[in-house]
Protein backbone atom coordinates (compact mmCIF):
# COMPACT_ATOMS: atom_id res chain seq x y z
CA UNK A 1 0.00 0.00 0.00
CA UNK A 2 1.18 3.51 -1.09
CA UNK A 3 0.29 7.01 -0.78
CA UNK A 4 1.82 10.07 -2.84
CA UNK A 5 0.98 13.60 -3.14
CA UNK A 6 1.64 17.25 -2.20
CA UNK A 7 1.94 18.22 1.42
CA UNK A 8 -0.25 20.40 3.88
CA UNK A 9 1.93 21.18 6.79
CA UNK A 10 1.25 22.53 10.48
CA UNK A 11 2.85 22.86 13.47
CA UNK A 12 2.12 21.04 16.74
CA UNK A 13 -1.03 20.59 18.98
CA UNK A 14 -3.02 20.50 16.14
CA UNK A 15 -6.42 20.09 18.12
CA UNK A 16 -9.41 18.05 16.77
CA UNK A 17 -11.20 21.35 17.61
CA UNK A 18 -9.57 22.81 14.52
CA UNK A 19 -9.54 20.22 12.06
CA UNK A 20 -13.76 19.84 12.68
CA UNK A 21 -15.66 22.68 14.87
CA UNK A 22 -18.04 21.04 17.20
CA UNK A 23 -20.50 23.75 15.41
CA UNK A 24 -20.27 20.97 12.56
CA UNK A 25 -20.84 17.72 14.73
CA UNK A 26 -24.56 17.53 14.58
CA UNK A 27 -23.96 16.00 10.93
CA UNK A 28 -21.96 12.44 11.07
CA UNK A 29 -21.70 12.20 7.12
CA UNK A 30 -18.04 11.99 6.56
CA UNK A 31 -18.32 13.85 2.81
CA UNK A 32 -20.60 16.43 4.51
CA UNK A 33 -17.47 16.48 7.53
CA UNK A 34 -15.10 17.26 4.66
CA UNK A 35 -16.58 20.47 3.65
CA UNK A 36 -15.45 21.92 6.98
CA UNK A 37 -11.94 19.61 7.03
CA UNK A 38 -9.38 22.02 9.28
CA UNK A 39 -11.86 25.41 8.52
CA UNK A 40 -10.22 26.84 11.70
CA UNK A 41 -6.70 26.83 11.19
CA UNK A 42 -6.34 26.72 7.49
CA UNK A 43 -9.92 27.89 5.85
CA UNK A 44 -8.22 27.36 2.18
CA UNK A 45 -7.86 23.83 2.80
CA UNK A 46 -10.72 22.32 1.47
CA UNK A 47 -10.44 24.39 -1.80
CA UNK A 48 -6.79 23.79 -2.11
CA UNK A 49 -6.92 19.73 -1.23
CA UNK A 50 -6.60 17.25 -3.90
CA UNK A 51 -7.03 13.56 -3.47
CA UNK A 52 -4.32 11.97 -2.62
CA UNK A 53 -2.52 15.06 -0.90
CA UNK A 54 -0.94 14.70 2.71
CA UNK A 55 -0.58 16.38 5.61
CA UNK A 56 2.47 16.57 7.88
CA UNK A 57 2.99 18.27 11.19
CA UNK A 58 4.83 18.10 14.31
CA UNK A 59 3.71 17.09 17.92
CA UNK A 60 0.96 15.80 19.15
CA UNK A 61 -1.34 15.82 16.04
CA UNK A 62 -5.16 15.52 16.93
CA UNK A 63 -5.02 16.22 20.53
CA UNK A 64 -8.11 16.90 22.40
CA UNK A 65 -11.51 15.49 21.96
CA UNK A 66 -12.34 12.00 21.28
CA UNK A 67 -14.41 12.23 17.98
CA UNK A 68 -13.88 10.11 14.94
CA UNK A 69 -15.55 12.89 13.15
CA UNK A 70 -12.11 14.42 12.58
CA UNK A 71 -10.08 11.35 10.81
CA UNK A 72 -13.20 10.89 9.13
CA UNK A 73 -13.24 14.91 7.75
CA UNK A 74 -9.50 14.19 6.83
CA UNK A 75 -9.99 10.66 5.35
CA UNK A 76 -13.15 12.03 3.15
CA UNK A 77 -11.23 15.62 2.22
CA UNK A 78 -8.78 12.68 0.11
CA UNK A 79 -6.34 13.02 2.39
CA UNK A 80 -4.18 9.69 1.85
CA UNK A 81 -1.90 10.01 5.13
CA UNK A 82 -1.12 11.91 7.37
CA UNK A 83 2.55 12.37 9.13
CA UNK A 84 3.52 13.65 12.46
CA UNK A 85 6.35 13.75 15.01
CA UNK A 86 3.80 12.08 17.44
CA UNK A 87 -0.24 11.47 17.55
CA UNK A 88 -2.86 11.85 20.34
CA UNK A 89 -4.02 8.57 21.62
CA UNK A 90 -7.17 8.32 20.61
CA UNK A 91 -6.73 10.27 17.25
CA UNK A 92 -4.12 7.53 16.39
CA UNK A 93 -6.25 4.89 17.59
CA UNK A 94 -9.41 6.51 15.72
CA UNK A 95 -7.38 6.51 12.55
CA UNK A 96 -6.46 3.23 12.73
CA UNK A 97 -10.04 2.25 13.04
CA UNK A 98 -11.20 4.55 10.35
CA UNK A 99 -8.49 3.20 7.68
CA UNK A 100 -6.68 6.50 8.07
CA UNK A 101 -3.14 5.78 7.29
CA UNK A 102 -0.51 7.84 9.73
CA UNK A 103 2.82 7.24 10.41
CA UNK A 104 4.79 8.83 12.96
CA UNK A 105 8.25 10.08 12.05
CA UNK A 106 10.28 12.87 13.85
CA UNK A 107 13.11 13.50 11.19
CA UNK A 108 10.05 13.93 8.01
CA UNK A 109 7.69 15.86 10.40
CA UNK A 110 10.72 18.34 11.14
CA UNK A 111 12.12 18.15 7.70
CA UNK A 112 9.39 18.23 4.51
CA UNK A 113 7.97 21.48 3.88
CA UNK A 114 4.78 22.81 2.71
CA UNK A 115 4.00 22.11 -1.14
CA UNK A 116 6.72 19.39 -0.78
CA UNK A 117 5.97 16.15 -3.18
CA UNK A 118 5.85 13.22 -0.70
CA UNK A 119 5.45 9.59 -1.27
CA UNK A 120 5.05 7.11 1.37
CA UNK A 121 5.42 3.00 1.16
CA UNK A 122 3.33 1.62 4.37
CA UNK A 123 5.04 -1.50 3.91
CA UNK A 124 8.56 -0.43 4.35
CA UNK A 125 7.70 2.76 6.20
CA UNK A 126 9.61 4.52 3.76
CA UNK A 127 9.04 8.06 3.45
CA UNK A 128 10.50 10.14 0.38
CA UNK A 129 10.26 13.44 -0.36
CA UNK A 130 10.66 13.74 -4.14
CA UNK A 131 11.02 17.26 -3.66
CA UNK A 132 14.35 17.26 -2.35
CA UNK A 133 14.88 13.58 -3.17
CA UNK A 134 15.66 12.72 0.64
CA UNK A 135 14.13 9.73 2.43
CA UNK A 136 13.02 8.99 6.16
CA UNK A 137 12.91 5.89 7.90
CA UNK A 138 9.16 5.25 10.13
CA UNK A 139 8.25 2.23 11.94
CA UNK A 140 5.96 0.26 9.96
CA UNK A 141 2.92 -0.61 10.77
CA UNK A 142 2.17 -4.69 11.66
CA UNK A 143 0.65 -6.55 8.89
CA UNK A 144 -2.44 -6.86 10.91
CA UNK A 145 -2.89 -2.49 11.19
CA UNK A 146 -1.68 -2.32 7.84
CA UNK A 147 -4.55 -4.59 6.46
CA UNK A 148 -7.15 -2.78 9.06
CA UNK A 149 -6.07 1.05 7.11
CA UNK A 150 -6.42 -1.07 3.42
CA UNK A 151 -9.63 -2.62 4.45
CA UNK A 152 -10.78 0.65 5.23
CA UNK A 153 -11.28 0.77 8.89
CA UNK A 154 -11.53 -2.12 12.01
CA UNK A 155 -15.24 -2.76 10.89
CA UNK A 156 -15.16 -3.85 7.69
CA UNK A 157 -11.87 -5.63 8.21
CA UNK A 158 -13.78 -7.51 11.05
CA UNK A 159 -16.82 -8.29 8.81
CA UNK A 160 -13.96 -9.35 6.04
CA UNK A 161 -12.81 -11.63 8.26
CA UNK A 162 -15.45 -13.60 9.44
CA UNK A 163 -17.42 -13.25 5.78
CA UNK B 1 8.58 -6.50 38.62
CA UNK B 2 5.56 -4.89 39.66
CA UNK B 3 2.81 -3.69 38.19
CA UNK B 4 0.83 0.31 38.17
CA UNK B 5 -2.24 0.19 39.30
CA UNK B 6 -3.79 0.31 36.42
CA UNK B 7 -1.95 -2.72 34.85
CA UNK B 8 -2.98 -4.37 37.52
CA UNK B 9 -6.74 -3.53 36.77
CA UNK B 10 -6.09 -4.33 32.84
CA UNK B 11 -4.36 -7.77 33.82
CA UNK B 12 -7.30 -8.70 35.74
CA UNK B 13 -9.83 -7.95 32.83
CA UNK B 14 -7.74 -9.70 30.24
CA UNK B 15 -7.25 -12.67 32.06
CA UNK B 16 -3.74 -12.46 32.66
CA UNK B 17 -1.32 -12.68 35.74
CA UNK B 18 0.77 -9.76 34.82
CA UNK B 19 1.10 -7.11 32.35
CA UNK B 20 3.96 -4.75 31.02
CA UNK B 21 3.98 -1.37 29.53
CA UNK B 22 3.70 -1.84 26.03
CA UNK B 23 1.71 -5.05 25.62
CA UNK B 24 -1.28 -5.47 23.94
CA UNK B 25 -4.17 -7.29 25.37
CA UNK B 26 -8.34 -7.63 25.13
CA UNK B 27 -9.51 -6.99 28.04
CA UNK B 28 -13.56 -7.22 29.50
CA UNK B 29 -15.29 -3.87 29.50
CA UNK B 30 -17.60 -3.26 32.57
CA UNK B 31 -19.44 -0.47 30.76
CA UNK B 32 -19.03 0.99 27.28
CA UNK B 33 -20.88 5.00 26.92
CA UNK B 34 -21.24 7.45 24.29
CA UNK B 35 -22.98 10.77 23.69
CA UNK B 36 -25.39 12.64 21.11
CA UNK B 37 -22.72 13.26 19.28
CA UNK B 38 -20.42 10.28 19.26
CA UNK B 39 -23.05 7.33 19.61
CA UNK B 40 -24.57 8.68 16.04
CA UNK B 41 -21.33 8.02 14.26
CA UNK B 42 -21.08 4.39 16.33
CA UNK B 43 -24.61 2.62 15.50
CA UNK B 44 -24.25 2.26 11.57
CA UNK B 45 -20.73 1.17 12.37
CA UNK B 46 -22.42 -1.73 15.13
CA UNK B 47 -24.63 -2.80 12.50
CA UNK B 48 -22.18 -3.05 10.29
CA UNK B 49 -20.55 -5.67 12.32
CA UNK B 50 -23.30 -7.55 11.96
CA UNK B 51 -24.34 -7.70 15.68
CA UNK B 52 -28.13 -7.37 16.28
CA UNK B 53 -27.95 -6.84 20.21
CA UNK B 54 -25.68 -5.40 22.45
CA UNK B 55 -23.22 -7.58 24.35
CA UNK B 56 -24.74 -6.33 28.01
CA UNK B 57 -28.08 -4.33 28.44
CA UNK B 58 -26.67 -3.10 31.72
CA UNK B 59 -23.54 -2.39 30.33
CA UNK B 60 -24.10 0.00 27.31
CA UNK B 61 -25.04 3.88 28.75
CA UNK B 62 -25.98 5.96 26.02
CA UNK B 63 -26.66 10.16 27.51
CA UNK B 64 -27.62 12.87 25.29
CA UNK B 65 -25.73 15.90 26.81
CA UNK B 66 -23.63 17.64 24.07
CA UNK B 67 -25.93 19.24 21.89
CA UNK B 68 -28.82 19.05 24.42
CA UNK B 69 -32.01 20.41 24.76
CA UNK B 70 -32.27 19.79 20.86
CA UNK B 71 -30.02 22.87 19.86
CA UNK B 72 -31.10 23.10 16.12
CA UNK B 73 -32.88 20.65 13.79
CA UNK B 74 -29.57 18.40 12.74
CA UNK B 75 -28.92 18.09 16.55
CA UNK B 76 -32.76 17.00 17.00
CA UNK B 77 -32.34 14.91 14.20
CA UNK B 78 -28.78 12.52 15.47
CA UNK B 79 -30.70 12.63 19.21
CA UNK B 80 -33.42 10.76 17.60
CA UNK B 81 -31.23 8.16 15.85
CA UNK B 82 -29.53 7.70 19.34
CA UNK B 83 -33.17 7.65 21.07
CA UNK B 84 -34.53 4.96 18.80
CA UNK B 85 -31.48 2.62 19.13
CA UNK B 86 -31.77 3.01 22.56
CA UNK B 87 -35.38 2.01 22.80
CA UNK B 88 -34.71 -0.80 20.11
CA UNK B 89 -32.00 -2.09 21.58
CA UNK B 90 -33.61 -1.90 25.37
CA UNK B 91 -31.11 -0.11 26.98
CA UNK B 92 -31.47 0.30 30.79
CA UNK B 93 -28.90 3.43 31.05
CA UNK B 94 -30.20 5.71 28.40
CA UNK B 95 -30.51 9.43 29.61
CA UNK B 96 -32.29 11.94 27.62
CA UNK B 97 -33.64 15.48 28.73
CA UNK B 98 -35.42 15.16 32.04
CA UNK B 99 -32.86 12.39 33.48
CA UNK B 100 -29.64 13.14 31.70
CA UNK B 101 -26.80 15.28 33.23
CA UNK B 102 -23.17 15.94 32.05
CA UNK B 103 -21.81 12.32 31.20
CA UNK B 104 -18.86 12.01 33.62
CA UNK B 105 -20.72 13.64 36.47
CA UNK B 106 -24.10 11.15 35.99
CA UNK B 107 -22.39 8.15 35.51
CA UNK B 108 -20.63 8.28 38.91
CA UNK B 109 -23.70 9.68 40.88
CA UNK B 110 -26.06 6.73 39.59
CA UNK B 111 -23.77 4.54 40.70
CA UNK B 112 -23.20 3.06 36.71
CA UNK B 113 -19.14 3.02 37.31
CA UNK B 114 -16.95 1.41 40.18
CA UNK B 115 -13.65 1.45 41.79
CA UNK B 116 -11.48 -1.60 39.56
CA UNK B 117 -13.45 -1.20 36.48
CA UNK B 118 -12.49 -0.92 33.11
CA UNK B 119 -14.45 1.46 31.33
CA UNK B 120 -14.45 2.71 27.92
CA UNK B 121 -16.58 5.81 26.71
CA UNK B 122 -16.68 7.59 22.96
CA UNK B 123 -15.84 11.08 25.11
CA UNK B 124 -12.22 12.00 25.70
CA UNK B 125 -13.41 13.14 28.79
CA UNK B 126 -14.08 9.45 29.85
CA UNK B 127 -10.38 9.46 32.17
CA UNK B 128 -13.07 11.32 35.19
CA UNK B 129 -14.12 7.77 36.67
CA UNK B 130 -9.99 7.26 37.51
CA UNK B 131 -11.00 9.37 40.67
CA UNK B 132 -13.13 6.63 41.63
CA UNK B 133 -9.87 4.20 41.74
CA UNK B 134 -11.51 2.52 37.94
CA UNK B 135 -9.42 2.27 34.61
CA UNK B 136 -11.12 4.39 32.53
CA UNK B 137 -10.28 5.89 28.83
CA UNK B 138 -12.00 7.48 25.89
CA UNK B 139 -11.89 5.88 22.61
CA UNK B 140 -13.85 6.68 18.85
CA UNK B 141 -17.29 5.82 17.78
CA UNK B 142 -15.96 2.82 16.22
CA UNK B 143 -14.25 1.27 19.51
CA UNK B 144 -17.58 2.02 21.10
CA UNK B 145 -19.39 0.30 18.30
CA UNK B 146 -17.08 -2.69 18.73
CA UNK B 147 -17.27 -2.24 22.36
CA UNK B 148 -21.43 -2.66 22.74
CA UNK B 149 -21.14 -5.56 20.10
CA UNK B 150 -18.84 -7.84 21.91
CA UNK B 151 -18.09 -6.18 25.41
CA UNK B 152 -14.13 -6.05 24.72
CA UNK B 153 -11.64 -3.99 23.03
CA UNK B 154 -7.67 -4.06 22.99
CA UNK B 155 -5.41 -1.73 25.00
CA UNK B 156 -1.94 -1.49 24.32
CA UNK B 157 -0.64 -1.37 28.23
CA UNK B 158 0.45 2.44 29.43
CA UNK B 159 3.52 3.03 31.11
CA UNK B 160 2.47 5.86 34.05
CA UNK B 161 4.31 8.96 35.81
CA UNK B 162 3.49 8.81 39.82
CA UNK B 163 2.64 12.29 41.23
CA UNK B 164 3.04 12.33 44.79
CA UNK B 165 0.99 14.98 45.90
CA UNK B 166 2.18 16.19 49.46
CA UNK B 167 0.79 19.26 51.94
CA UNK B 168 -2.58 19.96 52.17
CA UNK B 169 -3.71 23.16 49.53
CA UNK B 170 -4.78 26.42 50.73
CA UNK B 171 -8.15 27.85 51.18
CA UNK B 172 -8.89 28.50 47.47
CA UNK B 173 -7.04 25.77 45.97
CA UNK B 174 -9.27 23.11 44.08
CA UNK B 175 -8.78 19.76 42.17
CA UNK B 176 -8.94 22.29 39.17
CA UNK B 177 -5.62 24.47 40.04
CA UNK B 178 -3.81 21.09 40.85
CA UNK B 179 -4.26 20.23 37.37
CA UNK B 180 -3.99 22.45 35.49
CA UNK B 181 -0.68 23.21 37.26
CA UNK B 182 0.14 19.76 36.78
CA UNK B 183 -0.68 20.27 32.57
CA UNK B 184 1.50 23.59 32.85
CA UNK B 185 4.41 21.94 34.19
CA UNK B 186 4.52 18.66 31.81
CA UNK B 187 2.86 20.14 29.03
CA UNK B 188 -0.17 19.22 26.53
CA UNK B 189 1.63 16.20 25.60
CA UNK B 190 3.31 15.35 28.73
CA UNK B 191 1.96 12.27 29.24
CA UNK B 192 1.55 11.06 25.85
CA UNK B 193 -0.45 7.70 26.47
CA UNK B 194 0.46 6.98 29.42
CA UNK B 195 -1.41 6.72 32.74
CA UNK B 196 -1.03 9.79 35.32
CA UNK B 197 -1.23 8.00 38.69
CA UNK B 198 -1.66 10.20 41.26
CA UNK B 199 -0.73 9.52 45.33
CA UNK B 200 0.65 10.43 48.47
CA UNK B 201 -0.52 11.88 51.63
CA UNK B 202 -1.94 15.16 50.35
CA UNK B 203 -4.85 13.73 48.47
CA UNK B 204 -6.72 13.03 51.84
CA UNK B 205 -7.09 16.65 51.53
CA UNK B 206 -9.05 16.73 48.36
CA UNK B 207 -12.77 15.75 48.20
CA UNK B 208 -13.87 13.21 45.55
CA UNK B 209 -15.18 16.41 43.67
CA UNK B 210 -11.16 17.39 43.70
CA UNK B 211 -10.89 14.18 42.27
CA UNK B 212 -12.76 13.61 39.34
CA UNK B 213 -11.59 17.42 38.10
CA UNK B 214 -8.80 16.15 37.99
CA UNK B 215 -9.03 12.77 36.77
CA UNK B 216 -11.32 14.75 34.28
CA UNK B 217 -8.23 16.70 32.67
CA UNK B 218 -5.88 14.00 32.40
CA UNK B 219 -6.42 13.71 28.84
CA UNK B 220 -5.22 17.20 28.23
CA UNK B 221 -1.93 16.02 29.00
CA UNK B 222 -2.17 13.61 26.53
CA UNK B 223 -3.04 10.81 29.16
CA UNK B 224 -4.48 7.32 28.02
CA UNK B 225 -5.97 7.74 31.94
CA UNK B 226 -5.59 9.35 35.04
CA UNK B 227 -6.05 6.98 38.31
CA UNK B 228 -6.54 7.49 42.00
CA UNK B 229 -6.04 4.93 44.93
CA UNK B 230 -8.75 4.20 46.58
CA UNK B 231 -9.46 5.24 50.53
CA UNK B 232 -11.70 6.14 52.71
CA UNK B 233 -13.52 9.19 51.04
CA UNK B 234 -13.82 6.98 48.11
CA UNK B 235 -15.22 3.89 49.75
CA UNK B 236 -17.74 6.54 51.72
CA UNK B 237 -19.17 7.99 48.09
CA UNK B 238 -19.44 4.59 46.36
CA UNK B 239 -21.72 3.37 50.13
CA UNK B 240 -24.06 6.54 48.73
CA UNK B 241 -23.67 5.98 45.39
CA UNK B 242 -23.70 2.56 43.83
CA UNK B 243 -24.75 -1.14 45.15
CA UNK B 244 -22.40 -2.72 42.27
CA UNK B 245 -19.74 -5.06 44.13
CA UNK B 246 -16.56 -3.94 43.33
CA UNK B 247 -12.80 -4.37 43.62
CA UNK B 248 -10.37 -2.30 45.30
CA UNK B 249 -6.52 -2.64 43.32
CA UNK B 250 -3.32 -0.78 44.65
CA UNK B 251 -0.18 -0.76 42.74
CA UNK B 252 2.59 -3.22 43.30
CA UNK B 253 5.51 -0.86 46.05
CA UNK B 254 7.63 -2.31 43.29
CA UNK B 255 6.05 -1.08 40.26
CA UNK B 256 7.76 0.97 37.67
CA UNK B 257 7.30 4.38 36.77
CA UNK B 258 8.79 6.14 33.69
CA UNK B 259 8.84 9.45 35.96
CA UNK B 260 7.98 10.29 39.55
CA UNK B 261 6.66 14.04 40.11
CA UNK B 262 6.19 15.41 43.47
CA UNK B 263 4.17 18.23 43.87
CA UNK B 264 3.96 19.93 47.17
CA UNK B 265 -0.13 21.10 47.37
CA UNK B 266 0.86 23.44 49.85
CA UNK B 267 2.86 26.22 47.88
CA UNK B 268 0.39 25.51 45.19
CA UNK B 269 -1.75 29.04 43.90
CA UNK B 270 -4.85 29.64 42.04
CA UNK B 271 -3.78 28.67 38.50
CA UNK B 272 -5.13 29.69 34.84
CA UNK B 273 -4.90 28.20 31.72
CA UNK B 274 -4.76 31.09 28.99
CA UNK B 275 -4.90 30.97 25.63
CA UNK B 276 -4.91 28.61 23.33
CA UNK B 277 -3.66 25.57 25.48
CA UNK B 278 -4.16 24.57 28.90
CA UNK B 279 -0.77 24.22 29.38
CA UNK B 280 -0.22 28.16 29.08
CA UNK B 281 -0.87 28.27 32.61
CA UNK B 282 -0.12 31.35 34.51
CA UNK B 283 -0.96 31.91 38.90
CA UNK B 284 -3.65 33.93 39.54
CA UNK B 285 -0.80 36.86 40.74
CA UNK B 286 0.52 36.91 37.27
CA UNK B 287 -3.21 37.06 35.63
CA UNK B 288 -4.34 39.47 37.78
CA UNK B 289 -1.34 41.88 36.93
CA UNK B 290 -2.27 41.94 33.33
CA UNK B 291 -6.09 42.93 34.07
CA UNK B 292 -7.72 40.78 31.49
CA UNK B 293 -11.51 42.04 30.92
CA UNK B 294 -13.77 39.67 30.61
CA UNK B 295 -17.08 39.42 28.56
CA UNK B 296 -18.41 36.21 29.89
CA UNK B 297 -18.07 33.71 33.20
CA UNK B 298 -18.87 29.94 32.49
CA UNK B 299 -19.30 27.85 35.59
CA UNK B 300 -20.16 24.52 34.46
CA UNK B 301 -19.33 21.48 32.38
CA UNK B 302 -17.97 17.63 33.07
CA UNK B 303 -14.75 19.32 35.16
CA UNK B 304 -16.52 21.47 37.42
CA UNK B 305 -19.96 21.36 37.34
CA UNK B 306 -20.56 19.62 40.82
CA UNK B 307 -22.36 20.85 44.07
CA UNK B 308 -19.24 21.77 45.30
CA UNK B 309 -18.32 23.96 42.66
CA UNK B 310 -22.25 25.23 42.74
CA UNK B 311 -21.67 25.76 46.11
CA UNK B 312 -18.24 28.06 45.34
CA UNK B 313 -20.17 30.27 42.85
CA UNK B 314 -22.56 30.40 45.28
CA UNK B 315 -20.90 31.28 48.57
CA UNK B 316 -18.50 33.71 46.46
CA UNK B 317 -21.76 35.58 43.82
CA UNK B 318 -24.08 35.28 47.24
CA UNK B 319 -25.65 39.00 47.88
CA UNK B 320 -23.22 41.03 44.96
CA UNK B 321 -23.92 41.65 41.39
CA UNK B 322 -21.85 40.33 38.16
CA UNK B 323 -20.14 43.44 36.42
CA UNK B 324 -22.58 44.64 33.87
CA UNK B 325 -20.26 43.63 30.95
CA UNK B 326 -19.68 39.66 32.22
CA UNK B 327 -22.61 37.44 30.98
CA UNK B 328 -22.04 34.90 33.74
CA UNK B 329 -23.71 31.18 32.96
CA UNK B 330 -23.79 28.41 35.80
CA UNK B 331 -24.78 25.12 34.46
CA UNK B 332 -25.55 22.41 37.38
CA UNK B 333 -23.95 19.15 35.92
CA UNK B 334 -26.90 16.98 37.26
CA UNK B 335 -30.66 17.10 37.27
CA UNK B 336 -29.99 16.08 41.37
CA UNK B 337 -27.23 18.73 41.87
CA UNK B 338 -29.43 21.21 39.87
CA UNK B 339 -32.36 20.35 42.67
CA UNK B 340 -30.02 20.38 45.32
CA UNK B 341 -28.70 23.63 43.99
CA UNK B 342 -32.69 24.87 44.86
CA UNK B 343 -33.04 23.13 48.38
CA UNK B 344 -29.76 24.35 49.45
CA UNK B 345 -30.26 28.00 48.55
CA UNK B 346 -27.67 28.32 45.77
CA UNK B 347 -29.95 28.76 42.60
CA UNK B 348 -31.69 31.80 44.09
CA UNK B 349 -28.24 33.18 45.35
CA UNK B 350 -26.62 32.96 41.60
CA UNK B 351 -30.01 33.99 40.13
CA UNK B 352 -30.15 37.16 41.83
CA UNK B 353 -26.64 37.82 41.83
CA UNK B 354 -27.01 38.63 38.05
CA UNK B 355 -26.23 35.04 35.72
CA UNK B 356 -28.57 32.41 34.27
CA UNK B 357 -28.62 29.32 36.19
CA UNK B 358 -29.06 26.72 33.33
CA UNK B 359 -30.35 23.34 32.45
CA UNK B 360 -27.42 20.40 32.49
CA UNK B 361 -25.67 20.21 29.40
CA UNK B 362 -22.19 20.95 27.70
CA UNK B 363 -23.17 23.29 25.84
CA UNK B 364 -20.76 26.42 25.73
CA UNK B 365 -17.78 24.26 26.61
CA UNK B 366 -17.37 22.79 23.33
CA UNK B 367 -18.68 25.73 21.31
CA UNK B 368 -22.20 24.16 20.91
CA UNK B 369 -24.66 26.54 22.41
CA UNK B 370 -25.73 28.42 25.54
CA UNK B 371 -23.19 30.90 25.11
CA UNK B 372 -21.57 30.85 22.09
CA UNK B 373 -18.15 33.78 22.29
CA UNK B 374 -17.95 36.54 19.00
CA UNK B 375 -15.14 38.21 17.43
CA UNK B 376 -12.89 39.47 20.07
CA UNK B 377 -14.62 38.26 23.49
CA UNK B 378 -12.83 36.51 26.17
CA UNK B 379 -14.74 34.27 28.65
CA UNK B 380 -13.67 33.02 31.70
CA UNK B 381 -14.37 29.22 32.16
CA UNK B 382 -14.36 26.42 34.50
CA UNK B 383 -14.58 23.88 31.75
CA UNK B 384 -11.56 22.12 29.90
CA UNK B 385 -10.07 23.14 26.49
CA UNK B 386 -9.64 26.60 25.37
CA UNK B 387 -8.14 25.86 22.06
CA UNK B 388 -8.53 28.35 19.06
CA UNK B 389 -12.45 28.57 18.35
CA UNK B 390 -13.42 25.94 20.86
CA UNK B 391 -15.94 28.27 22.32
CA UNK B 392 -17.18 29.85 19.27
CA UNK B 393 -15.28 32.50 16.81
CA UNK B 394 -11.63 32.02 16.09
CA UNK B 395 -10.36 35.18 17.34
CA UNK B 396 -12.57 34.54 20.63
CA UNK B 397 -10.55 33.67 23.79
CA UNK B 398 -11.24 31.22 26.60
CA UNK B 399 -9.42 31.33 29.86
CA UNK B 400 -9.57 28.13 31.72
CA UNK B 401 -9.84 28.07 36.07
CA UNK B 402 -11.13 27.26 39.25
CA UNK B 403 -15.35 27.57 40.25
CA UNK B 404 -13.89 30.08 42.78
CA UNK B 405 -11.52 32.36 40.31
CA UNK B 406 -14.47 32.07 37.61
CA UNK B 407 -17.12 33.52 40.04
CA UNK B 408 -14.50 36.12 41.67
CA UNK B 409 -13.49 37.54 38.48
CA UNK B 410 -17.36 37.89 37.60
CA UNK B 411 -18.16 40.17 39.93
CA UNK B 412 -15.28 42.90 38.81
CA UNK B 413 -15.25 41.90 34.96
CA UNK B 414 -11.65 41.16 34.87
CA UNK B 415 -9.64 38.24 35.97
CA UNK B 416 -9.20 38.37 40.08
CA UNK B 417 -8.27 36.49 43.09
CA UNK B 418 -11.02 35.01 44.91
CA UNK B 419 -9.34 35.96 48.10
CA UNK B 420 -8.80 39.58 47.47
CA UNK B 421 -12.79 40.13 45.87
CA UNK B 422 -13.91 38.10 49.07
CA UNK B 423 -12.11 39.61 51.62
CA UNK B 424 -11.44 36.33 53.07
CA UNK B 425 -14.77 35.25 54.13
CA UNK B 426 -14.84 31.55 54.91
Amino acid sequence: MEAKGRVFKYGDNVDTDVIIPARYLNVSSGEELAKYCMIDIDADFVNKAKKGDIIVATKNFGCGSSREHAPLAIKCAGISCVIASTFARIFYRNAINIGLPILECEEAANDIKADDEVSVDFTTGVITNVTTGKTYKSEPFPEFMQKIMAEGGLVKYTSSKIG
Amino acid sequence: MGMTMTQKILAAHAGLESVKAGQLIQAKLDIVMGNDITTAVAIPEFKKTGATEVFDKEKVVIVLDHFTPNKDIKAAQQCKCSREFAWEKDIKHFYDVGEMGIEHALLPEKGIVAPGEVIIGADSHTCTYGALGAFSTGVGSTDMAIGMATGEAWFKVPSAIKFVLTGKPAKWISGKDIILHIIGKIGVDGALYKSMEFVGDGISHLSMDDRFAMANMAIEAGAKNGIFPVDDKTIAYENDHTTKKYKIFEADEDAEYDEVITIDLSTLRPTISFPHLPDNTKTIDEAESLKVVLDQAVIGSCTNGRLEDMKIAADILRGKKVHKRVRTIVIPATQQIYLDCIKLGYAEDIIKAGAIFSTPTCGPCLGGHMGILAEGERAISTTNRNFVGRMGHTESEVYLASPAVAAASALVGYIADPEKITGGMN
